[in-house]
């Protein structure tokens, strides 16, 4: 069956079309950002920069306190994956692996607590957060953004700890090892990439949280990123180059970590959410 | 010797000891022994984290809804219980069924629009050749990968009245009138704003999920149905479209979270203005109670709104729960 030459045309000109949708927007930030400013408000727009300037970075990275918003912004979200990633492995390996009473409860309860709509429930928690006197802390975020991410956490490894071949594992205890020596040495290192591909997704959630430190850090030295860069359209009036640059700085580890563990990230996602 | 086979060795030497020890040693029967407890035990932190960290703030959002909180109760720390005035107060103004309103209508077209348009371009992954496909990955995934708060910024900037691109480019196609428009000036141009934005974003990933998906439909069901005298239409219908319904359940439901709760977008793009005409649920909650000091009143819209989502997401939740059941 040969398809005519339109048939064969139109969804690599339409791909291309989309391509070109897709990108643009990221594309135009990062354009942005290394133009001369004289470039940037222009009647025409400079589609190629041709002169590239770093001075919208040095002014974006200039602001005061700027290495606290990334320390802390680091700090919040590295801790908040790592003890998601620890309690989760716990939980989704009995989900997984064990028979048990009101396992199919647990996993309910989980799919519940991912729908949690966090962003309404940001007056409660502010009020909690202020009557214990923790207010622009670093410690609040953390634990909440940790949460935030546990129960997809938890779904999704439970699907990668079951693709593990449960003979696997049998098969080491009966080479010797206990229960949990068998998970260490054999499951655990199968498990990497699901780890990997998890905390990237979580990381994703802890370093865009923006609603909660919002409310909670009223303080810059307890602020974090997002708040930085929300923060230049009315710190710079419409100084698009800095904002643009800020923007870049902020998107630049979230994309270099996504286009490299995609493919395998997806495939968890997928079989912690569609299989429930 | 019950704790240490919950625990994982502490260092390798230990594992090295455990591991000579050989097969019949006491800890196995340990385990056996407490075996029936240790599924609770591997829970227990994910349930104390649930528990203290999601349940609770729930509760405290149920009683701070029955509360008279405003700035002074929230500066001198009393408690002033005043039943359901908040509720009566918040399901009797006409705000709050406008605001829940324009919600349902925002969630369900951006919801269509990533759906189909999500649909159409995983549909189209599916029949380019390797190299066309892997490049309109790449360009997904970019936008995908684009954190809301820098993707927000990006749209205000390429939406920018003074020397936007969209703007540029409509001018340049004759629109001259959207020359120097203002996107944020009115309700629907600043939803338009914000919707693209949602769907430029959640398109990727319904796209490339729903390719992986085709991936996996067996060639032999295209080649029965093709026998059968299927078209290319009939063969998408009876073939394509059934293997795929589990999957576009699953994502629609997905959407229709994330849709619903698109707080970041709507309040960053123009604070649910202008005139409080983009507000949508959770920011309306967000200014009533955190922006004018309503803060019983917000938990009240809160609660509510978390109902409005259950209420939502019902029939999906249910065909899950039914699911899970059969599974186990």
């Amino acid at each position: 069956m040969k398809r005519s030459l339109f048939g064969r045309l139109w969804p690599n000109v339409t791909a291309v079309v989309l391509f070109i949708g897709f990108v643009f927007p990221v594309y135009w930030m990062f354009a942005t950002a290394f133009k001369p400013t004289g470039d940037i408000i222009s009647e025409d727009p400079v589609w190629f920069p041709t002169d590239i300037t770093f001075e919208h970075f040095k002014r974006a990275t200039g602001v005061d306190h700027f290495w606290t918003y990334v320390t802390n912004s680091l700090i919040v979200t590295l801790c908040a994956v790592v003890l998601a990633l620890v309690i989760a492995l716990a939980g989704s390996f009995a989900l997984a692996r064990m028979r048990f009473k009101g396992r199919r409860g647990f996993v309910i309860g989980f799919m519940l607590a991912q729908m949690a709509p966090w962003e309404v429930m940001i007056i409660a928690m502010y009020m909690i957060v202020r009557d214990a006197s923790m207010l622009n802390s670093l410690v609040p975020l953390t634990v909440f953004y940790m949460m935030m991410i546990l129960p997809f956490t938890i779904l999704t490894l439970r699907g990668f700890v079951a693709a593990v071949p449960r003979e696997l594992e049998e098969a080491a205890m009966v080479d010797g090892c206990t229960r949990a020596q068998a998970f260490r040495k054999v499951i655990l290192p199968l498990l990497a990439p699901g780890l990997m591909s998890t905390s990237l997704f979580g990381f994703i959630t802890a370093w865009n949280e923006f609603p909660l430190v919002l409310v909670l850090n009223k303080e810059t030295e307890a602020q974090t990123l997002p708040l930085w860069l929300s923060s230049f359209q009315t710190a710079f009036g419409n100084d698009w180059g800095a904002t643009m640059a800020a923007s870049s700085l902020f998107a630049i580890p979230i994309l270099i970590l996504f286009v490299f563990l995609q493919r395998r990230a997806v495939s968890g996602l997928t079989a912690g959410a569609v299989k429930g | 010797m019950t704790v240490q086979t919950e625990r994982p060795p502490s260092g390798p030497v230990d594992v090295a000891k455990r591991a000579e020890s050989g097969p019949a040693g006491p800890g196995r029967r340990a385990a056996s022994r407490l075996g029936p407890l240790t599924p609770y035990l591997l829970l227990l932190p994910a349930c104390a984290a649930t528990v203290l960290l999601l349940g609770w703030p729930l509760l405290k959002d149920v009683l701070l809804s029955f509360q008279n909180l405003n700035m002074a109760q929230l500066i001198q720390h009393v408690t002033e219980w005043n039943g359901i005035d908040n509720y009566k107060e918040v399901l009797t103004g006409e705000d709050f069924w406008r605001v829940t309103l324009r919600s349902i209508l925002f969630t369900a077209v951006n919801v269509v629009l990533i759906m189909i348009l999500g649909a159409l371009v995983g549909l189209l992954l599916a029949r380019l050749g390797r190299r066309m496909r892997v490049t309109l990955m790449i360009g997904l995934v970019l936008a995908w990968a684009m954190p809301v708060v820098a993707a927000t910024t990006v749209y205000q900037w390429l939406f920018a009245q003074r020397f936007g691109v969209v703007n540029w480019v409509l001018d340049k196609l004759g629109w001259h009138s959207m020359a120097d428009y203002s996107w944020t000036s009115s309700q629907m141009s600043t939803f338009f704003v914000v919707t693209v934005l949602i769907v430029w974003q959640s398109i990727p990933f319904v796209a490339i999920n729903l390719y992986a998906a085709t991936t996996t439909i067996p060639s032999e069901l295209y080649e029965a149905a093709s026998l059968d005298g299927a078209g290319g239409w009939q063969s998408f219908t009876t073939v394509t479209l059934p293997f795929l319904r589990p999957f576009l359940y699953a994502t629609t439901f997905l959407e229709v979270i994330w849709v619903f709760k698109a707080f970041v977008q709507v309040f960053t793009i123009n604070g649910g203005g202008p005139d409080r005409l983009t507000e949508i649920l959770p920011v309306y909650a967000y200014i009533e109670g955190v922006g004018n000091q309503h803060y019983g009143m917000g938990a009240a819209i809160a609660v509510l709104t978390i109902l409005i989502l259950l209420g939502l997401t019902a029939y999906y939740l249910r065909i899950v729960l039914k699911q899970e059941e059969e599974e186990v």
